[in-house]
Parts: C-alpha cells; structure tokens; sequence
C-alpha cells in the first residue's frame, strides 16, 4: 500500500475538554473534575487508577455519558468540515464557532447527540454486530456518500483481507481487535477514542496490536485519545499522557518526563511477584515479575530472609531506591 | 363434509393480527426497553393484563368500548362508518389487544439480552436510533421476533372467550374454529367438533414445535460465540 500523505485541513487545531461529573466509585462517591487541551494528530494516554473516571471521560466525549458540566471544542478554525475529505461529513458536526466546532457546553445548553460527533469508538469487549461479517462491520461504518475504497484500505491495513467475509464469533480476540479498530477508522472520525483496547489480549498479542494502532495513526493522523493502564503501551503509543487522580488531572507531559524521572516516584508502586533470589556479595537480588517487566531490586539478608520465590510482593520506589514489601 | 370457512377465518384473522402486532409490538417493546421512565412498569403491566384476565372481561368491556351505544363505538360509526361489534376488523382489534403480551414479552425480552454496547457502537457510528433498530438490533434478536411473531399467532387462533363475546358466531364473518366447535357440541355434532379440534391440535403443535425447533436452533448457534 502506497503511504499517502495526508495533509491536515488545518495546521494545529486543538481539542479542548472540561467537565465536571459525581462518580459513584467503589471507594464512594468521587467528583471527576478535569480540564486538558490536545494538539491535533497527537495520541493521548489517560492513565491512572480504575475508578478514576479514565472510561468516563471517553463516554463524555462521544456523548454516551452527560457530564454535570462541561465543554468540548473541537478544531481550531472553522470551516475544516470534511475539506479534503479527511473528517466524515454525516451531516452536523457541531455548532461551528471561530473557533471550531462545539460538542458539549453546558452553559449554553449544547449537547450534540453522539451520532452528529464525527468520534470512532473502540469499546474494552469491541462491541462487534455478530451477524456482520468483518466486511460488512466495516462498509457500516461507512457515512452515506463516503468513498468506499477505504474499506479495502483498512482490511490490507489491517490484515484482515483473508477474514473479510467471516462474522465476529470466528475470529480470535486480536483479530476482533483490528476489526473494531478498522471500523472506528472507516469513516474517518475528527476523534479516535479508544478504551483500554489491548486489556483483553496477551503480551504478544498487544505488541502487534500498538503496530497496527501505529500503522493507522501514522496513516490517517487521527487525534487518538486512549485509556490504558499498562505503562509500555503507553510509552509506545502515545504522545503526552495525563495522569488521573482522585478524579483531577494530577499531570500532563509526555510518557518520559512522567515515568522516567522521580517527580512521582514516591507515588509508584508496582505489584507482582518474586521469581528469583540471588545472594551478591553482601546484599541480594530479588528479581520480581511485574507485568510482562522484571524488576530487579536489591535487599539486605534481613529482608530477604522474609522473602521467597513466588511470594506477591509491592515494589515501591520511594525518594531514592526502590523498597520490596511482601503483601497478603 | 368439513365445513373449512372456520379454519380459513381462523388462519385469516390470526395473520392479520400477528402483522399488526409485529408493526406495533417492535416500537412499543423498543420504547420499552430503553425507556427509562418510572411509570413505564404500569404499561408492562396492562400489556400483560390478557394473560392473567379472563377473556370473557376483556371481551365484556371491549364490547361495552364497541358497542355503537357507547361514545367510542359511536365516533368510529360516525367518522368512519365502522362497526366493530360483530365484524372482523372488531375481531381483530379485540385479538390485537388480547394478543399483544404474547408479541411483547419475546420482544423485550430479545431488546434486553442484546449487549447495550451494540446500541453504543452503532451511535458511535453515526446512526440514528432508526438504522441501529432496523440494521443492528432487530437482526441480532431474529429468535425473538419468530417467537414473538409465531406466539401471537397460535394464541390467537386458540382463542375463544373474547371472539364470542365480541363477534359471536356469523358464519363466514366471525364464526371462528374455535367458535365452530362450541357450536357444533351444542348441536350435537360430535364428529363435525372433532374434526375442528384435531385439526386445530395438530396445527398448534407444529407451530410449538417450529418455535422451539428455531429456539434451539439460535441457542446452539449462539453458543458457538
């Protein structure tokens, strides 16, 4: 496949959200309040612990949830409506203003139902039609008088061409993926949402899974919005990363200046579990498995006389060094 | 020699009453499931008042409803110049009625097994709630339109009470199978009444068996998934 080079209708747009909603979480009620602003093209990870309000904020910006209060902009100038045909033109995309186009402000009353937002949505279990075929799911997706050669598009892309006339319930979970990946694409929304796309599949699984999110971002330049909390997904996909916490945005920079450096290390914590212990010289080193990642972290005799092989433990990282802790 | 005009009224008056049903019992049970108002439980409710009421009351007061005495009997006389007392469109309203939770409980209960991401998905597309019904939902929940649509069929035809009370027994008008074969008991003619039941036993049964043949059918394709 020839790469295209798509020039955006407009040079730096933004999305630009707010919004206010009462959580009702595990731990109790929790008020989600978070504001942020995206460069258009760039993937965003929303990242943090469930029952931070990641997936609701999703469902507030394809207008599946009403926020108490909110406003969604999206576009920097007006007038990018489908130019080019990058963005579908079903009909209304919202009411334009100079400064793009407005899905949601409560204090004007506008809430723009979710079929009039050009947003492609891909649900945790995929919500696949199970009577369409992988074709079908595709050419459904597609706006009225949309080019239909971007379904041949998306399934050489995607590498589902062999699988095309197959319904939902013969594929595996990786290849349900793509399709419903392939599916939010075709009618090439202004927004892509994604929601914790990969958390159903293996390790290897994932891996081939953040190259074809890659392939079709590079491809199509679509603002991508996604909801993980599994940090190399993280680092591999995405551009900025906002942490969410207590239900505000506790930061928002790039995955690097996040994780690497120490600014919240005293927050980090890692569990998994102990799959070696290894004497050197006057220390030891327990080597934990923590998600697909081995951590190795060093132990005086004293600790790891209260440590053992297969024990679940917390690695934490305090001010300085790392601390192992046995839990359960 | 079997006299077939009860059964072909019969089979008439339980078709139209099955398509009319289908036409209504789809947007009402939809409504239904999605609808989040409170009240909405009193309308499940009456819906499936014919299943517990017996039909002699619905048939009473459908009549009272009918008669050209009455206010509403007496408007569609006057505007329309349709007497439902007696007639077959009055037979078919007064089963459309009498037959409507055995179209909407299937139905809603194939709208509530549907996962309610299907729903979500389809409007993250673009659809309007219109296309998701016609081109999303309906097609996944093909059991329960057959069995909403068989279920009302065969009740129908199996009803009695409230055919007698509203249509009474015209032959060739309202004399239904099931009217038939009171009225040939009270001839006495036991033979003729005997031909009406067999007939009538054995076509309820195979509609049964088609209903759970396509049941099990689904389940077993649906277990594959």
């Amino acid at each position: 496949m020839t790469e295209k080079p798509i020039i955006p209708a407009n040079p730096a747009p933004t999305l630009i959200f707010q919004a206010t909603k009462m959580l009702h979480t595990a731990s109790g009620p929790q008020l989600l309040d978070i504001g942020f602003q995206l460069k258009q093209g760039s993937i965003l990870a929303l990242y943090g612990p469930s029952g931070a309000g990641k997936t609701t904020i999703l469902r507030i910006l394809a207008g599946l949830t009403d926020a108490a209060t909110g406003y969604i902009q999206i576009g920097g100038t007006s007038g990018d409506n489908g130019k080019g045909g990058r963005s579908d033109q079903s009909g209304k995309s919202g009411q334009s203003s100079a400064n793009g186009d407005i899905w949601l402000d409560t204090s004007r009353h506008i809430n723009l139902p979710t079929r009039h937002r050009s947003i492609g949505f891909v649900f945790q279990d995929f919500a696949l039609f199970p009577h369409l075929t992988v074709r079908q799911q595709l050419e459904f997706a597609l706006p009225k008088k949309a080019d239909r050669s971007i379904v041949n598009e998306l399934l050489t892309m995607m590498d589902l061409e062999e699988l095309q006339h197959r319904k939902p319930a013969l594929l595996s979970g990786g290849q349900q993926q793509r399709v419903a990946l392939a599916r939010a694409i075709a009618r090439r929304p202004r927004l892509l949402l994604l929601d914790e796309p990969l958390s159903a599949l293996d390790d290897e699984m994932r891996y081939r899974l953040q190259d074809f999110i890659l392939k079709a971002h590079r491809f199509y330049q679509l603002t991508t919005i996604l909801v993980s909390h599994y940090l190399p997904e993280i680092f591999r996909l995405s551009d900025e990363v906002i942490v969410l916490e207590n239900g505000q945005v506790r930061k928002q920079d790039t995955a690097a200046n996040i994780f690497l450096e120490e600014k919240i290390s005293s927050k980090f914590r890692a569990t998994g579990e102990i799959i070696d212990i290894q004497p050197a010289d006057i220390v030891y080193i327990i080597s934990v498995l923590s998600a697909n990642t081995i951590v190795k972290v060093v132990a005086t005799a004293t600790e790891a006389a209260n440590l053992h092989i297969g024990q679940k433990v917390v690695v934490a990282s305090k001010a300085f060094n790392p601390i192992i802790l046995p839990i359960g | 020699m079997i006299d077939w005009s009860p059964l072909w009224l019969s089979l008439r008056l339980a078709a139209f009453t099955m398509a009319i049903l289908l036409l209504l019992g789809i947007p009402l049970a939809w409504w239904l499931a999605y609808n989040r108002a409170r009240w909405k439980v009193a309308v499940e409710a009456v819906i499936s008042l014919p299943m517990v009421l017996p039909p002699s009351v619905l048939g009473f007061y459908l009549l009272l409803a009918f008669s050209p005495a009455g206010g509403f009997g007496r408007l569609l006389d006057r505007l329309f110049d349709l007497r439902l007392v007696f007639t077959f469109p009055g037979l078919v309203l007064a089963s459309v009625i009498y037959s409507l939770p055995f179209m909407i409980n299937p139905l809603l209960a194939g709208f509530r097994s549907l996962p309610a991401d299907l729903h979500e998905a389809s409007r993250t597309l673009g659809k309007s709630d219109w296309t998701t019904l016609l081109r999303v939902l309906l097609p996944n929940m093909r059991a329960s339109l057959i069995t909403g649509a068989v279920l009302s069929f065969a009740h129908t035809i199996g009803e009695f009470g409230v055919v007698m009370m509203i249509g009474g027994s015209i032959p060739g008008k309202t004399r239904v199978a099931s009217v038939a074969i009171y009225d040939e008991v009270q001839s006495p003619h036991y033979g003729q009444a005997n031909r009406y039941a067999l007939i009538l036993l054995a076509l309820s049964f195979t509609i049964l068996l088609l209903v759970y043949l396509i049941n099990h059918r689904y389940s077993k394709s649906k277990s594959m998934l």
